[in-house]
């Protein structure tokens, strides 16, 4: 009770600042952190999905910051990058490629992290989701772009294999406010599953390279 | 047939639909297009408007009121429209309101149900029935062909669309999604469905304004709230408190970017 009028005072506030016509920054920021407030008020942990998800790292943080606008000054973005880059662990093997038929299993599901699921459960990646892969699944998303015959175009050398690897575990270190979920980074993916969904990439006979 | 036995028949037909599945190769607007075709111009919906103006009438709780003089947002008793100028602020709560937060708080104050009582039951299923979406679907075929226009010239409304507006584009999680990930780019599609861009006038006019929805997938009417809930929960976030102050600004961001769209709800949703 107390929180809400609080949250009433602070909503005032703001409002009286946007009304004094103060700069459309300062009421961007009351409106963001009167937002976060609200949700942490409003919000509960449901299952696996606890109320401390709401807490934004770095990345989601300024990513958040620049999405009304369009894209993170390029200084910003690069230094993201390498410090997301930095966070990718890579197989102690060195041996980067897996079974591409698991691989496509895991592309095939969206498992995992839902409050309405068992947390125990091993997720997916949901790759075709967002990406057409191989061309029998006419099924697939367009919020990245086409990977079918990535491979036989992209090449299938070990400097590549690593790249996909790396881009899987974290998609921020090469590109800054990707909208793909860092893999690797967050635990959704194991490495095990990592390097077979880089074979289905990858791996010659994959049927994204048919 | 009577109206009841119509649609118990329509619904039963949506049934068969969804168990006999769906093609991978049509889009959404294909499976929904081909819904219709087997159901003619005929809603399932309608079952559910029909319970709903029924409990709008029916006096309940222990105050033994009807909702009828409840003030939804064109003054006590007026249904016809009311939908269009929601989310709204209402003095006598102080606070900006969408239909189902009104909803319950009429049935505190006409009724005397306490607010656990009125939200029981909030999302239906099968033989467990919801009041909320049987009031909803009434409520809101009353909007019928009436443009949204959803205000935002009180203090109170601008600021509960700003920080909606931020709610929208707030990136978290462990798949670090946000709304606007998903619904802020155009022609975009998960798999086969097409996400509208609910930054954009006429996707958001088009998306909003066809909800509530009969759910031919689920068997239901689903309301605004319910297809919150369940984006919310792809996005891997905690839950929203249903009927809540935040998803009520998140409400009001997009009924108002939806301005100016003629209200078509309740349809009919894969
Ligand atoms: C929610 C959407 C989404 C999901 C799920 C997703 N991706 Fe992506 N992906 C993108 C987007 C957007 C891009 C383009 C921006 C970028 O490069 O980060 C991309 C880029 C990529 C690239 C880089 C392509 C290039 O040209 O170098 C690879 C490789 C990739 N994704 C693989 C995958 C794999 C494998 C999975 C599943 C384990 C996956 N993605 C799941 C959205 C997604
Ligand atoms: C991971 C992806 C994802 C995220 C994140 C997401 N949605 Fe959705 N949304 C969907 C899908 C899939 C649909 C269903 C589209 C269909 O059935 O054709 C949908 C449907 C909707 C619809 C109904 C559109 C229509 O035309 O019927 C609305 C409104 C909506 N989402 C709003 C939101 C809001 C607000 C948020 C943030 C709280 C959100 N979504 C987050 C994937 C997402």
């Amino acid at each position: 009770m107390n929180n809400h009028k609080l949250r009433i005072a602070a909503l005032a506030a703001g409002t009286a600042l946007v009304v004094a016509g103060c700069a459309a920054l300062t009421s961007s920021h009351d409106a963001e952190r009167d937002a976060v407030a609200l949700m942490k008020k409003d919000f509960h942990s449901r299952g696996q999905a606890t109320l401390d998800r709401l807490d934004q790292d770095e990345v989601q943080k300024a990513c958040t910051r620049y999405a009304e606008t369009g894209k993170l000054p390029e200084g910003e973005a690069q230094h993201l990058q390498q410090a997301q880059l930095a966070t990718v662990k890579y197989p102690a093997d060195g041996d980067y490629l897996g079974d591409w038929k698991a691989g496509e299993k895991i592309a095939q599901t969206g498992k995992g992290k839902q409050w309405n699921e068992k947390p125990t459960a091993k997720a997916g990646g949901n790759c075709y989701a967002c990406h057409q892969l191989a061309k029998h699944e006419l099924s697939y998303g367009t919020i990245g772009p086409s990977l079918y015959h990535f491979g036989r175009t992209r090449g299938y050398g070990v400097d590549m294999q690593k790249y996909v690897y790396a881009k899987v575990y974290n998609p921020q270190a090469f590109t800054a406010c990707s909208s793909m979920p860092r893999f690797g980074y967050h635990g959704i993916l194991t490495e095990q599953q990592i390097k077979d969904v880089v074979a289905l990439l990858l791996d010659p006979k994959s049927p994204v390279n048919q | 047939m009577n109206p009841i036995q119509r649609a118990v028949s329509l619904v039963c037909a949506a049934c068969a639909l969804a168990a006999f599945g769906v093609h991978a190769q049509s889009s959404t607007e294909q499976e929904i297009e081909k819904y219709r075709q087997q159901v003619g111009e005929e809603n399932p919906a309608e079952l559910w408007e029909m319970r709903g103006e029924a409990l709008w009438k029916q006096p309940r709780g222990p105050k033994h009121a009807s909702l009828e003089q409840c003030d939804i947002g064109l003054g006590p008793g007026v249904v016809k429209g009311a939908y269009t100028v929601l989310p709204k602020y209402f003095a006598d709560t102080g606070k900006v309101q969408d239909l189902e937060s009104r909803l319950v708080t009429c049935m505190e104050t006409l009724q005397g149900l306490t607010r656990e009582e009125a939200t029981k039951n909030h999302f239906g299923s099968g033989p467990k029935r919801s009041p909320m979406e049987a009031l909803v679907a009434y409520i809101t075929s009353e909007s019928r062909g009436i443009p949204m226009h959803v205000s935002v010239s009180r203090p109170e409304e601008k600021e509960a669309y700003e920080i909606g507006k931020k709610m929208f584009f707030y990136r978290a999680g462990p798949h670090d999604f946000a709304c606007a990930t998903c619904h802020g780019h155009p022609n975009l599609r998960i798999r086969l469905q097409d996400l509208p861009n609910l930054t954009d006038p006429k996707d958001a006019q088009r998306a909003y304004t066809t909800w509530p929805g009969y759910r031919v997938s689920q068997g239901e009417v689903r309301t605004m709230q319910h297809r919150l809930n369940d984006c919310y929960r792809q996005q891997r976030f905690p839950e929203p408190g249903y009927a809540s102050d935040a998803v009520t600004a998140l409400t009001m961001y997009l009924a108002v970017n939806a301005n100016g769209g003629k209200y078509n709800g309740p349809a009919v949703k894969r």
